[in-house]
């Protein structure tokens, strides 16, 4: 036996170390393993927004919850993690004006959430915006979004949460899991043991291995984003800006950090490789990744991109996640399957798990991402 | 059958010689090449109507570059040259290149990866200045354009090339100020042995050594560079450096071009997802190959300095031997005896190599020793001082969690400039080998990629 606590947390990623963090808030002692490195894939390797606008209206309460963390990150978690609050906006192209009414319904739902949204077009938009393409026709912008940086974030959590006394594990590769008694009693690769009476999954793309060995198979699909980054140009773009459109290819986004590079994402998802923890982003998807930017910002075609990068994310076929706790087993929770769009939420989850574990419940709304959905699937 | 697609990256020595030996076996291989002529670094041709001649432009190795050129001329009608051309990723056995705005995929058969090598450096207080240079670029800016640097030059580094461009400044009439080579003399007298297996090229760099001398250019051994002097507005005024002796000097110039040997471009055999080994000699990590150059990754041959640094001349016998062997593995007939000589001779400049690297050896001390306020990475501008705070708060010690905590190595170069200095200094503040520090991980594009590419209009 390596090592006995309240909690183990599985997977050290955006959630796993966000929950350690707020669990040990509650005291709770934690024990996080991690089978490579803290937030190196999905949590490390996405775009940064930290967005509410465009989430599932149900998703809204939790994004909020979100949102005040990330706004209070730097002394919560003693660290930069480069959050900026500069806005967001979500445009659409001419040739689909049917999404001007789906913008203005997502508006007024989101409205009823606490997030408010300004819909602009025609010459207040490009009065605001001047770098849009003559293709773009109108856009919903937020300006309590913004961006992070995901390189910096869950590590800073997972320090923040080593400093208040979690117990972190990196380079630990979980084989086995089970329910000794009260206790579950999960294994790595090498042997070591690690006993607790509660379990999260939080091991993003790889939940399903550990859901299944409890009855709870979903069906998870890996895949890779498609990122890249410019040269640093100087520092004129404050939101994040991205694309509403049913299309996956028309669907880019970019934002501007500080230091002046512009990180551009989407269009297409690379195929991914979970068990050799490896992902790679093809050729073909950065040319029309490419294109589509610059029919989004036309004068982004003038600068080079110095960095391609991809990570391996879970998917899941509603692209909700699997969260709350499991339907077979008792003291076993989930947080996984964030389907490209975790990394708003992400601190959200960690206190809402965290919540939920030593409190016995939450008032955010659970149901739409319960495991149980996929029973029999 | 259909002719095997042979595309072969680089037209410098390894690269011509491994076109000749595909056109000589009735072949039409595919020749992409980031230069706008052929040559490579260390033969690189000057612009059209420029008319020196090879010995005012190559010095001892003007007879050499004139028969590269003449290789390469004489089978430019029968293979497809491409140059100007970045292959800026490899996948599903296609190359990806641009040229300019135009973008094409090409699939391969075989693919020689002949892609050369760059200075190898290491950071010094004030390298970021203007008017400090890589030794290739400042052989760059006198082959290609006949101009110097500067008014006043200074040489600083270690390795063959540092006396050769010092020797080529010379000779064009530059002013040249010093030569400060980091390497004791003591270890050129041990590393003498080995050296022996080349004697010609031994030879070549004991003249350029008497010319310099004869040319009155002082020439300075196993000296500790403290800093390049200067400002942000005027640029470099001046170096800074301990001699052997311990003394402190100061000499005052307005352009220094470093460069401690050369460190081989291995972006894209990483691209291709060959296997790499740490090599021990050179404390840098290289893509595995057999002795003819097969790489792990079958169809992908390596050759040249582009896989390990072993000089100009065993370029010419790898690009031509990992050629025969493409062409073994796509079932052509070949010349074996020819195949056994030109192993013969791989093996004998690997003892030159090892030699080189003995009498100039990486002074990987100064790594550890950098300043704090010294910038590490040029690109994005990160002090030893801050990936040093890094790690200490982050714990980081692994080249790409350095790199994605701190940013060093994430900016235009990709860290083919900072990255080895940067693994040492990280060994070194951790306390570990540096092979444990790792390696950056290749991430295309392997330059710098318009986002125009691919803009039909």
């Amino acid at each position: 036996m390596s090592g006995a606590s309240d909690v183990i947390i599985v997977g050290g990623g955006l959630m796993g170390s966000s929950a350690a963090l707020f669990l040990r808030g509650h005291g709770l002692s934690v024990t996080l393993l991690e089978t490579d490195l803290i937030g190196r894939q999905a949590s490390g390797t996405n775009f940064g927004n930290v967005r509410r606008q465009g989430r599932a209206i149900h998703q809204l309460p939790l994004a909020n919850r979100a949102i005040a963390i990330w706004r209070k990150s730097r002394e919560l978690l003693g660290a930069d993690v480069e959050y900026l609050q500069s806005g967001h906006i979500r445009v659409c192209y001419r040739e689909r004006p049917e999404l001007v009414g789906a913008m203005e319904d997502y508006a007024d739902k989101a409205r009823l959430e606490g997030l408010d949204l300004e819909l602009l077009s025609g010459n207040a938009l490009r009065d605001k915006f001047p770098f849009f393409g003559p293709d773009v026709l109108a856009g919903s912008y937020s300006p309590t979004d913004g961006h992070a940086n995901p390189r910096l974030a869950a590590p800073a959590f997972a320090r923040a949460a080593q400093k208040l006394g979690a117990v972190i594990h990196e380079n630990t590769k979980i084989i086995d899991a089970q329910k000794v008694g009260e206790d579950f009693v999960v294994t790595a690769a090498d042997g070591r043991t690690f006993r607790a009476p509660i379990l999260l999954v939080t091991a993003g793309a790889w939940g399903n291995t550990l859901s299944s060995q409890f009855g709870e198979p979903v069906p998870i699909v890996p895949r890779g984003p498609n990122m890249s980054v410019t040269e640093p140009v100087p520092y004129a773009i404050p939101p994040a800006v991205g694309v509403m459109t049913p299309l996956e290819e028309e669907t880019v986004y970019f934002r501007q950090v500080a230091r002046g590079n512009i990180v551009l994402g989407g269009s297409t998802r690379g195929p991914s490789y979970p068990e050799d923890y490896r992902a790679y982003v093809l050729p073909q998807n950065t040319l029309s990744q490419l294109k589509q930017i610059r029919r989004l910002a036309p004068q982004l075609g003038r600068l080079n991109i110095i960095r391609v990068w991809s990570g391996i994310e879970g998917y899941m076929p509603d692209s909700q996640p699997v969260m709350g706790p499991s339907a077979t087993t008792s003291g076993l929770h989930y947080a996984f399957g964030f389907s490209g769009s975790g990394f708003q939420i992400g601190p959200g989850v960690g206190e809402t798990m965290a919540e939920i574990i030593a409190k016995g419940g939450t008032d955010i709304p659970m149901e739409p991402y319960n495991i149980a959905r996929f029973a029999g699937a | 059958m259909a002719e095997p697609r042979i595309i072969i990256v680089g037209a410098g020595p390894a690269g011509t010689r491994a076109a000749e030996a595909c056109v000589a076996a009735g072949l039409r291989p595919t020749v992409i090449d980031e230069g706008r002529r052929d040559g490579g670094q260390i033969y690189r041709r000057q612009p059209d109507h420029f008319t020196r001649p090879y010995g005012k432009l190559y010095g001892t190795e003007a007879g050499r570059a004139q028969a590269v050129h003449g290789a390469f001329d004489a089978i430019k009608g029968r293979i497809d040259y491409r140059p100007e051309t970045l292959v800026w990723n490899i996948a599903d056995r296609h190359v990806w290149t641009a040229n300019g705005a135009a973008q094409e995929a090409l699939p391969f058969d075989a693919l020689l990866l002949c892609t050369g090598a760059t200075d190898r450096l290491m950071p010094v207080k004030g390298w970021h200045f203007a008017g400090a240079y890589s030794l290739g670029g400042s052989q760059v800016a006198l082959k290609s354009q006949a101009v110097s640097i500067g008014h006043r030059v200074i040489f600083m580094g270690s390795g063959p090339l540092l006396y050769l461009v010092a020797s080529q400044y010379v000779e064009a009439g530059a002013q040249v100020a010093a030569v400060l080579d980091t390497s004791p003399f003591s270890a050129r007298v041990k590393a003498m042995p080995d050296l022996m297996a080349v004697p010609s090229v031994l030879w070549n760099g004991v003249k350029l050594t008497r010319a310099l001398k004869r040319a009155g250019v002082l020439v300075h051994h196993g000296v500790t560079p403290l800093e390049i002097i200067g400002d942000a507005d005027t640029g470099v005024s001046g170096i800074r450096y301990r001699d052997g002796g311990g003394k402190e000097r100061q000499i005052a110039c307005d352009a220094v071009a470093m460069g401690y040997h050369l460190r081989p471009e291995t972006q894209l055999a990483d691209l291709a997802r060959c296997a790499f080994a740490f090599d021990v000699g050179t404390r840098q990590w290289l893509p595995e190959r057999d002795g003819d150059g097969r790489a792990s990754v079958a169809g992908v041959y390596l050759a040249g300095d582009g896989a390990k640094i072993l000089g100009a001349r065993s370029a010419e016998a790898s690009g031509k031997l990992a050629a025969l062997a493409a062409l073994t593995d796509l079932g052509l007939p070949v010349d074996k005896g020819a195949m056994a000589s030109l192993r013969g001779a791989v093996a004998t400049y690997a003892k030159f190599a090892r030699g080189l690297a003995k009498a100039f050896p990486w002074p990987v001390d100064q790594a550890a020793a950098l300043p704090d306020d010294a910038i590490l990475c040029r690109c994005e501008g990160v002090t030893a001082g801050d990936l040093r705070s890094v790690m200490r708060e982050t714990g980081a010690k692994e080249a790409n969690r350095a790199k994605a905590f701190s940013r060093v190595g994430m900016g235009r170069c990709q860290g083919r400039y900072c990255g080895l200095a940067a693994a040492e200094l990280i060994a070194a503040e951790a306390g570990i080998p540096v092979e444990q520090v790792g390696r950056l991980r290749g991430q295309a594009p392997v330059k710098p990629l318009t986002i125009a590419i691919g803009d039909e209009e």
